[in-house]
Order: C-alpha cells, then sequence, then structure tokens
C-alpha cells in the first residue's frame, strides 16, 4: 500500500500530517500499539527536519503486511557531516526554530532508536533522503 | 459483553441522522428508516441523546418501585445532584425529601473523593515508570481510550472510582451495624449514561455492588416536587448541612482532581472533543513530561452531565457556592461528615484496585494482519471512488465509513445514491433494485407525503 504527502518549508503547523495518518492505518492493519508509536516518532521527527531545515519535500509510505518503509525526501542544504549529525543533542536549528520548541538535536538519534533500519543519504545543496524501515 | 445504557426507540426515531453526524466514535448507522447502534463502538458518551429532537434516545434506568424493596435502601447521590437545586434550598431539606420519597438513608458518592485521591497517590508511587497517569473517574473516557487509543490503557489508573468506594463503604458500614446484606439495597443516582453502564459491566471487576440505578432527571423532578409540596413552613427533620468537604464538592467539576493532585505537571480537559485532539498528541509523544491527566467526557464535567436539569454554568456556579460555605465551616473548625469514613480508610485502600483495563480496539480490521492488510487495500480503492461528500444517505456517516461497512459488513454498495445513478446510467440495474437498496436504509415508508407538481 503506497501514500505520498507533501511537506511545506517552514509549515509547522501540519508537520504531523504524515505520521498521523499513518497511524491510524497501522491502527486498523492491528500493529502491536508499541511499533505504531515508534514508527509515529520517527516519521514525525523526520517531517520536522525537511520543514525546519530544508526547503520542503516529500514522504513516501509503503506498507505491507509485515513492515513499513519510510522516506523523506527534501530539497535543501544537505547535511555536510552526516556522523556529526546523528549525535545526540548536535542542532544548528535557527533561533527561531528554537523557540518555537524545536531544534534540541534530538531528532535523528530518536530516528534512530526507533526503526529497524535507518540510511540517511544527503548532497549538501541539492537536499537530503532518510529512508526508515521498521518490522511487525 | 457490552452494557449500554443508551437505547433507541424505533417507535419515535424519524431517521434524521443527526445523532450519526454527532457520534464521536462513528458507531451509529441508519436503516429500515431509523437508527441503531453499533455496541463495540458506543462509549455510552451520550452525545447522540444530546442532539435528537424527537427524544427517541433514552437512558434505561431500573424502576424505582425498587427501592421500597430493601429495608435498608440507600440513595448514593452525586453532588451535581445538589447543584441541581437553587442556592436557598437547604441541604437537610433536600435529604428530607429523599427519605420521604422512600429512602432509608442518603449518602454522598464524592464521600470518598480524599480516598480516591489516595489510592491514586499511592499507585502513582509504586508506578513511578507509567506516566503520565490518567484518572479513572469517567467511565467514558475509559471506554473511549479502549476503543480508540489501546497503546494509552497501561496509563489508566487501575483504581476504584468514588462510586464504587462509597457503595463499598456503606455496604460495610451498615452491614456492622447487623443489617444483613439483603436487606440493603444501593441504588446510584446517575448523572450520565457512562456511568451507568459502568455499574452495569463494570471494567475490570466481575460485577457491581449497586443494585440499582435511577436517573438523576427523574429523582430530581420527583425531589423538588416534593419540596415544594412541603412548602415554605416546613421544618427539617435533622439539621443536617452538606456532608461533604469543599474538596469533594468540587472534584466532579472540571480541575476538580487536578487542584489536589500531587502532579507537577498535569492538564485538566473537559469534552470528548478536547481530549481526542490531546489523545492524539498524546499517542504520538508530542506531550512532554505530564505526569497526571484528568479527563472528562462533558463539557464542565459533571456539571454539564446528560441527565443534568440545570445549565452546566449555573450548576457549577452553584456547587462553587456550596463548597464555599463549606470551606468556610471547615476553616470554623468544623469536621466534614465525609470524614467518618475515614473508620473504614484501609479497608478501602486495600479494594481500591481493580484489573487493568484492556484494550478493545474498534479500528482493527481484521486479528489476522495479512487480511486486515487485503480488507483496507478494498476498503482504501471503494473509498477513492466514492464522492467523499459524507451526505449520509446510504446510512453511514461518512462515505469512508461506508467503504469499510460495504467491506467488512457486506453492506449493498447500491445504497450510495451517486453509485445508483452510475448503475442507472449504464442500464445495470433495475427500479426494482433501487427501491430495494433505498428501502434498506430508509425503510417501506418513503417519507414523500404527496405528489410534488
Ligand atoms: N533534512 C535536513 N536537511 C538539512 N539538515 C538537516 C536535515 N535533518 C537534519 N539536519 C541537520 O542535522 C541536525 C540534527 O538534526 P536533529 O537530530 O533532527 O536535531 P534538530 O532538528 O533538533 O536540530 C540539524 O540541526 C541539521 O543541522
Ligand atoms: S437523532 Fe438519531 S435517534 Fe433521534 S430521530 Fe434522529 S436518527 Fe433517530
Ligand atoms: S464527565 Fe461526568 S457526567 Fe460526563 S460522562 Fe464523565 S462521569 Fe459522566
Ligand atoms: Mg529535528
Amino acid at each position: 500500500m503506497h501514500q505520498e504527502y507533501t511537506v511545506i518549508e517552514g509549515d509547522f503547523v501540519n508537520a504531523g500530517k504524515a505520521s498521523s495518518s499513518v497511524k491510524k492505518t497501522l491502527k486498523q492493519l492491528n500493529v502491536d500499539p508499541a511499533k505504531v508509536k515508534r514508527v509515529v516518532v520517527a516519521l514525525y521527527e523526520a517531517e520536522v527536519n525537511a520543514i525546519a531545515h530544508a526547503y520542503g519535500g516529500k514522504v513516501l509510505v509503503d506498507i505491507d503486511s509485515d513492515k513499513i518503509h519510510m522516506v523523506v525526501a527534501d530539497k535543501g542544504p544537505g547535511i555536510p557531516d552526516i556522523a556529526l549529525a546523528m549525535q545526540e543533542g548536535y542542532s544548528t536549528a535557527r533561533p527561531e526554530v528554537r523557540d518555537m520548541g524545536f531544534g534540541a538535536g534530538m531528532g535523528l538519534p530518536n530516528m534512530q532508536k526507533n526503526v529497524d533500519k535507518l540510511n540517511v543519504t544527503s548532497e549538501v545543496g541539492v537536499g537530503t533522503t532518510v529512508e526508515m524501515e521498521v518490522n511487525f | 459483553m457490552f452494557v449500554h445504557a443508551l437505547k433507541i426507540d424505533d417507535s419515535k426515531c424519524i431517521g434524521c441522522m443527526r445523532c450519526m453526524k454527532a457520534c464521536p466514535t462513528e458507531a451509529i448507522r441508519i436503516s429500515e428508516g431509523t437508527a441503531s447502534i453499533q455496541e463495540h463502538r458506543c462509549i455510552d458518551c451520550g452525545r447522540c441523546h444530546e442532539v435528537c429532537p424527537v427524544k427517541a434516545i433514552y437512558i434505561n434506568q431500573d424502576d424505582f418501585q425498587m427501592v421500597h424493596e430493601f429495608p435498608h435502601s440507600v440513595a448514593l447521590i452525586p453532588a451535581v445532584f445538589l447543584g441541581q437545586f437553587p442556592e436557598d434550598v437547604r441541604v437537610s431539606r433536600i435529604y428530607d425529601a429523599l427519605i420521604d420519597l422512600g429512602f432509608r438513608h442518603v449518602f454522598e458518592v464524592e464521600s470518598a473523593a480524599g480516598i480516591f485521591a489516595e489510592a491514586k497517590e499511592h499507585y502513582a508511587r509504586e508506578n513511578e515508570d507509567v506516566r503520565p497517569l490518567i484518572s479513572s473517574f469517567c467511565p467514558a473516557i475509559v471506554r473511549l481510550i479502549q476503543i480508540k487509543y489501546p497503546s494509552l490503557v497501561e496509563n489508566i489508573l487501575p483504581i476504584k472510582a468514588p462510586l464504587d468506594l462509597s457503595a463499598m463503604y456503606c455496604l460495610e458500614e451498615l452491614m456492622s451495624r447487623g443489617i444483613p446484606r439483603e436487606e440493603i439495597g444501593l441504588f446510584y443516582v446517575t448523572p450520565c449514561a457512562a456511568k451507568i453502564a459502568a455499574v452495569k459491566a463494570p471494567i475490570g471487576e466481575k460485577r457491581s455492588i449497586i443494585d440499582g440505578v435511577i436517573n438523576m432527571d427523574v429523582l430530581f423532578n420527583r425531589t423538588y416536587r416534593k419540596i415544594k409540596e412541603q412548602g415554605k413552613k416546613y421544618v427539617s427533620k435533622q439539621s443536617r448541612t452538606i456532608n461533604l468537604s469543599s474538596d469533594a464538592i468540587l472534584s466532579t467539576l472540571t480541575n476538580g482532581e487536578r487542584r489536589i493532585c500531587l502532579a507537577k505537571k498535569s492538564y485538566s480537559i473537559d469534552g470528548l472533543q478536547n481530549v481526542m485532539d490531546f489523545l492524539d498528541k498524546l499517542e504520538n509523544d508530542e506531550v512532554e513530561d505530564v505526569e497526571f491527566l484528568e479527563l472528562r467526557a462533558c463539557d464542565q464535567s459533571c456539571a454539564g452531565a446528560l441527565l443534568s436539569y440545570e445549565n452546566r454554568f449555573l450548576c457549577g456556579a452553584r456547587m462553587y457556592a456550596r463548597a464555599r460555605k463549606a470551606a468556610e465551616r471547615e476553616r470554623n473548625g468544623e469536621v466534614p461528615r465525609e470524614r467518618e469514613m475515614d473508620k473504614w480508610k484501609d479497608y478501602l485502600l486495600e479494594n481500591s484496585r481493580v484489573e487493568p483495563p484492556q484494550p478493545r480496539s474498534m479500528f482493527v480490521l481484521d486479528k489476522d494482519r495479512a487480511k486486515a492488510f487485503e480488507k483496507m487495500e478494498r476498503i482504501n480503492k471503494l473509498k477513492a471512488r466514492l464522492p467523499q461528500i459524507d451526505c449520509g444517505l446510504c446510512g453511514a456517516p461518512t462515505c469512508e465509513s461506508f467503504a469499510g461497512d460495504v467491506v467488512i459488513n457486506r453492506i449493498g454498495l447500491s445504497r450510495c445514491i451517486f453509485y445508483q445513478r452510475h448503475l442507472e446510467r449504464k442500464d445495470d440495474i433495475t427500479r426494482q433494485e433501487c427501491i430495494a437498496a433505498m428501502n434498506a436504509v430508509w425503510g417501506k415508508d418513503d417519507r414523500m407525503k404527496d405528489d410534488i407538481d
């Protein structure tokens, strides 16, 4: 089952649209609530990053009966040092983003913690793609 | 398995769809011209009852005559009952009238508010890893979480509500005076449908010790009439003031539990839609550090109860006024009579726990994930082809829920009037089949009084 969502730069109001809709689907499929939570938390963080650090992008979700595959692909500045970005507490969030309660530097580490497979690829000046998978 | 207090009277229902549209869990469908409630989805919140224009939705209660069958009948009244009466009606007169109506004893349910709070604190201390803790006070909320937020059931405090603690107290107290159990009849005066359902089918308990339930609006009528009959010159038989402390009176209103709980960060949320908006966020881990949640299905909590005769704000204001007076008496050193309950406190605390409520998700399409998956694909495909205007003429509240009904309950797709037109255009449906589909939803009476010229 394929689902697609668009995220728009700076549109924090709509952050979580994709993860909420995915949540509803997974509940209907009788996926263990603890796993649903992991999916939702990870996808939400990825959505927020595309909104906060990049110029928006696309969320592509594929669900089948034993796993969920998620791709959040943005057009944006890219991440020069992915290993550094993955560290807990590391953040380049602008003050206005921090004022909105984002930018604790825990997004990528949280994704790592909650998914079974995480793959971040990025090209500076082009964009970032976060690929995640959770097995049910 | 699912006991509900809300029922629909087919002979009164005009099939107007108002309840179907108002139901927060999409539990109502129209078929053969009248509404019916899908039991596994209903949480007894009563929103349907509020919107029905012909009062076709009623709340099942026990026969009042039962009160006379027990030599020791006890009226367990909620504090909001007192909020129904104008402030100049003294509490002693309300008690007198209840006794005249046939009760031997009158007891306020919220007398147990203090013990309820203590039981919650004990649990909180013993289970520091479970946060936030969600109050078990409002049974509509407990059911909502069971069916819609299964991942949060473990956050519900597995503690008996004040009603059950008070009932236990009354039983122990009366039996300790040598009165046999069969002579004691415990009657709960309920402000809402959810409480009735909780009494008739308690979550996490085998069966309730309550013997009967009486609707608050009905009892208010009888009591107020009695008081009016007795007239202004009536001299009270007893000089009793309210038994409750001010904290206990306020406990059923919004913020009532929260104001006396020990949590550093807590919220009180009333109104079902507000609660659902919040739980959606909580479920996604978007709410941080919160330790305690007081959630109530009704706007203004129990002051806005379904069976409250008085306006929710006026009822709330009256309760505040009574609470202020109680607080003044407490400041003057008077001990509220509810404290008599402390005699049984250890016993009540020991027996305050219930089995944790279990998830009962209404969302799951099939327990077998592969089958659920297959059904979902069919639902999605169907949904995408429906007009998405949620007109309700198929007898389901939304196009999406109709798609689910077609796939899961094998409801005929031709109940959708748009699909019917589509088939007619292709000559794929006979007139007879059209009429049959229409009758399935709207009944045989075709609702057209006369030909229109
Ligand atoms: N989609 C992205 N595009 C550009 N930079 C990103 C993106 N996602 C993450 N980053 C970089 O990685 C850092 C760490 O991200 P994260 O762990 O989510 O913390 P936070 O978002 O709180 O800063 C961000 O501050 C940013 O510099
Ligand atoms: S609100 Fe519901 S029960 Fe009342 S008349 Fe309309 S359809 Fe029937
Ligand atoms: S808020 Fe009070 S009156 Fe309303 S459903 Fe809950 S317990 Fe009943
Ligand atoms: Mg982030």
